[in-house]
């Protein structure tokens, strides 16, 4: 199917139905319950989900491909922001040319970035991209105020040019008159499911994404980016040139990440300097490494879990957790609730720092390796009967793995 | 003109002068052998012809061109395969995987973005690379990740990816090491098909004479950077020069 075989194809499906119905998945809490703050399904934060998961997937490319690590990708999704802002302020409110923009100023700036970085390799080159992101996050702030509004960050203004507005075009972000904040409200007993344009917007985007990175991944072009991660030396022995195979991966996640930032800009009309800052560049690499580097379906994982516990886990404050534990005596409350109270709220940091620590040492490949264990010991106990429950008084000793 | 003319290369590394005055002129379609103590200079010497090291003076001509100067895969594009005398494979990817990348650079040349397309579409580049893996016997290991298998069959993987390039000039630096005499047999046997089928040139750098005396047409014998003597394999393996150069070696 699409160029894919079977398992491809199956995958591809299950994020296309996962991508899909999101609204509902992620609104499993009825309304009213005291669990629905644990619920994810709403515009702002779908919109995060698949924004951010193109993104990583974008990021996996390089990275998880050619084991190059960029610790300046947020540069492009700052460019991706400010191109497509730009869009807003001179032609109109759609956000198809601002998309567009975006997607081409990523890859160009990441050329730019690319070229010289990409001279080094290991420690150097993360070094390289970092000082560059670095670079264009204090130019963003000072020198190219004109260009950046500096610190107030780049927004629409009423007295902006915006040649191709026309009367009866919304006047905030909409594709073809559609706006990016209309929102269909449906209840559906106690549970209430939102359906955004946005989202959608951005969720197809993903689906189509995450398809090319599909496609990239199967390509020979993938095999090579692949073979520059195992040995350089027998590349060039090979008659290949290692560098523009790297630099085409490199341009590919710049504008991955340049769309990602027009899409960003896309939902909400605004483009700051911060997205640009060092913390955002390693939030990626949180994501891509948490989720499974160089797998397909890693990076989008590793992105929901972040933005989710960003957004979730840093909304349960002191009295969230003290009605969460008033059936208990006072005392016992108040001790838990002082445990927990640093892990929560404002501490979510702490938690996933944890998490991330708990899954690099115990699960070098990520989530999708953790899922991979788990498929495995389903998989070996349909296989194995006990032989045990037969003879109890003598264990025979575990038969050697056989890989 | 040989395929192959190497002229007064010299090469120091610091205070150790690793080649002195090496000319060697290595006709199209023979197989010749270097041989020499731990350290004489042979894989300095390959290394200077693969464009891993350049020579202080001299010129190194393939083909009618120089060598000197590009850039190691532009010389492989010109026809020079190298098999290491560590195995460099690409040990993360599977076996066949190893074996499509050299047809693919040999199709497409030193880069092309061929992003989308799907290597199972390739029917030509796989049925090659098949193809070549059953010719060293190891079809049957196509789908096994290349790091996880034994020192020798990397070395014929090795070996099988340069082949399958098809070029003009094959350099192998003791390509039977840390092999099993079955194996090294084998191996012999495959390089005597290969070199009688395509007519590839090769040069062979090896310690063990069972497979040099087999295969080799003409043998140079280097010592501390410089030749001694070249000869036909039957004047090589009484000549004096010889055992002195390896007895010298071992006092
Ligand atoms: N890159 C280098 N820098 C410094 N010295 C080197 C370098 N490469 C080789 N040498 C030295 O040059 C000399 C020749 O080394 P070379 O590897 O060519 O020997 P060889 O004939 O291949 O030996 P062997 O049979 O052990 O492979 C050795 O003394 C080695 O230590
Ligand atoms: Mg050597």
């Amino acid at each position: 199917m699409l160029g894919l075989n079977t398992r491809d194809a199956s995958l591809f499906v299950i994020v296309v139905i996962l991508a899909l119905t999101a609204p509902f998945l992620l609104n499993p809490f009825p309304a009213e319950s005291s669990l629905a703050q644990f619920n994810a399904g709403y515009p702002d934060l779908m919109q995060r989900f698949a924004i951010y998961g193109i993104f990583a997937i974008g990021f996996n490319i390089l990275f998880g491909l050619t084991g190059y690590l960029s610790f300046g990708h947020a540069a492009f999704l700052g460019v991706g922001s400010y191109a497509a802002v730009w869009m807003f302020k001179l032609l109109n409110y759609n956000i198809l040319p601002a998309v567009i923009l975006s997607v081409i100023v990523g890859g160009l700036f990441a050329l730019l970035i690319g070229y010289i970085s990409l001279r080094r390799s290991g420690i150097y080159f993360s070094i390289l991209t970092l000082a560059f992101a670095q670079m264009s996050f204090a130019l963003a702030y000072s020198v190219l105020t004109p260009i950046t509004n500096g610190e107030t960050g780049l927004q629409v203004y009423t007295d902006d040019p915006q040649y191709l507005q026309s009367a009866d075009a919304p006047s905030i972000p909409h594709l073809f008159g559609v706006t990016m904040r209309s929102t269909q409200d449906i209840d559906f007993g106690a549970w209430s499911f939102s359906f955004n344009a946005g989202y959608y917007v951005c969720a197809v985007m993903m689906i189509v994404m995450f398809y090319l990175s599909i496609r990239i991944f199967r390509s020979p072009f993938g095999m090579m980016l692949r073979a520059i991660k195992t040995n350089q030396t027998r590349m060039n022995y090979t008659g290949l040139n290692p560098r523009p195979y790297t630099l085409a991966a490199f341009v590919i996640s710049g504008m991955y990440a340049g769309l990602a930032g027009g899409l960003l800009a896309a939902m909400d009309p605004l483009a700051g300097a911060e997205r640009m800052q060092w913390t955002a560049s390693g939030e990626v690499v949180l994501m891509t490494i948490l989720g499974g580097a160089g797998t397909l379906l890693g990076p989008v994982l590793g992105a929901g879990f972040i933005k989710y516990f960003e957004n979730i886990f840093s909304k349960i404050n002191e009295n969230v957790l003290h009605q969460w534990f008033a059936f208990l005596p006072d005392g016992l409350e108040d001790f838990l609730v002082t445990i927990l109270y640093p892990f929560v709220g404002k501490g979510w940091h702490l938690t996933l720092g944890l998490l991330f620590m708990l899954v690099v040492i115990f699960l070098p490949g990520g989530l999708m390796e953790g899922g991979q264990r788990i498929g495995r010991i389903f998989r070996k106990r349909e296989k194995k009967p006990e032989v045990r429950a037969k003879d109890p008084e003598h264990h025979p000793k575990p038969s050697p793995h056989v890989a | 003109m040989g395929i192959l003319e190497v002229t007064n290369v010299n090469k120091r590394f610091g205070g150790l002068q690793a080649l002195s005055n090496v000319n060697l002129d290595i006709p199209a379609g023979t197989v010749h052998a270097i041989i020499g103590p731990n350290g004489a200079g042979k894989s300095t010497l390959l290394n200077c012809l693969v464009g891993k090291l350049i020579p202080d003076t001299g010129t190194v001509m393939f083909d009618g061109q120089s060598v000197l100067g590009r850039k190691p895969y532009e010389i492989n594009q010109m026809g020079i395969s190298r098999v290491f005398q560590t195995p460099e494979i690409f040990g993360d990817l599977s076996v066949m995987e190893n074996m499509l990348i050299p047809c693919f650079a040999k199709r497409d040349g030193v880069f092309r973005m061929h992003s989308i397309e799907s290597i199972a579409n390739e029917h030509e580049i796989v049925e090659r690379a098949e193809h070549m893996l059953e010719e060293v016997n190891m079809a049957d290991k196509k789908d096994m990740i290349a790091s996880s298998m034994s020192r020798g069959d990397k070395r014929r993987l090795e070996m099988a990816m340069c082949l399958v390039q098809e070029p003009k000039l094959l350099l192998l630096d003791e390509p039977t090491a840390g092999m099993a005499r079955a194996d090294t047999n084998n191996t012999i046997g495959l390089l005597k098909e290969i070199h009688e089928k395509r007519d590839i040139t090769m040069v062979i750098i090896e310690h063990d004479m069972h497979v040099v005396f087999s295969l080799a047409k003409r043998i140079t014998v280097l010592a501390q950077g410089s030749p001694l003597v070249e000869d036909l394999p039957e004047n090589i393996k009484g000549h004096p020069k010889v055992k002195e150069a390896y007895l010298g070696e071992a006092a």
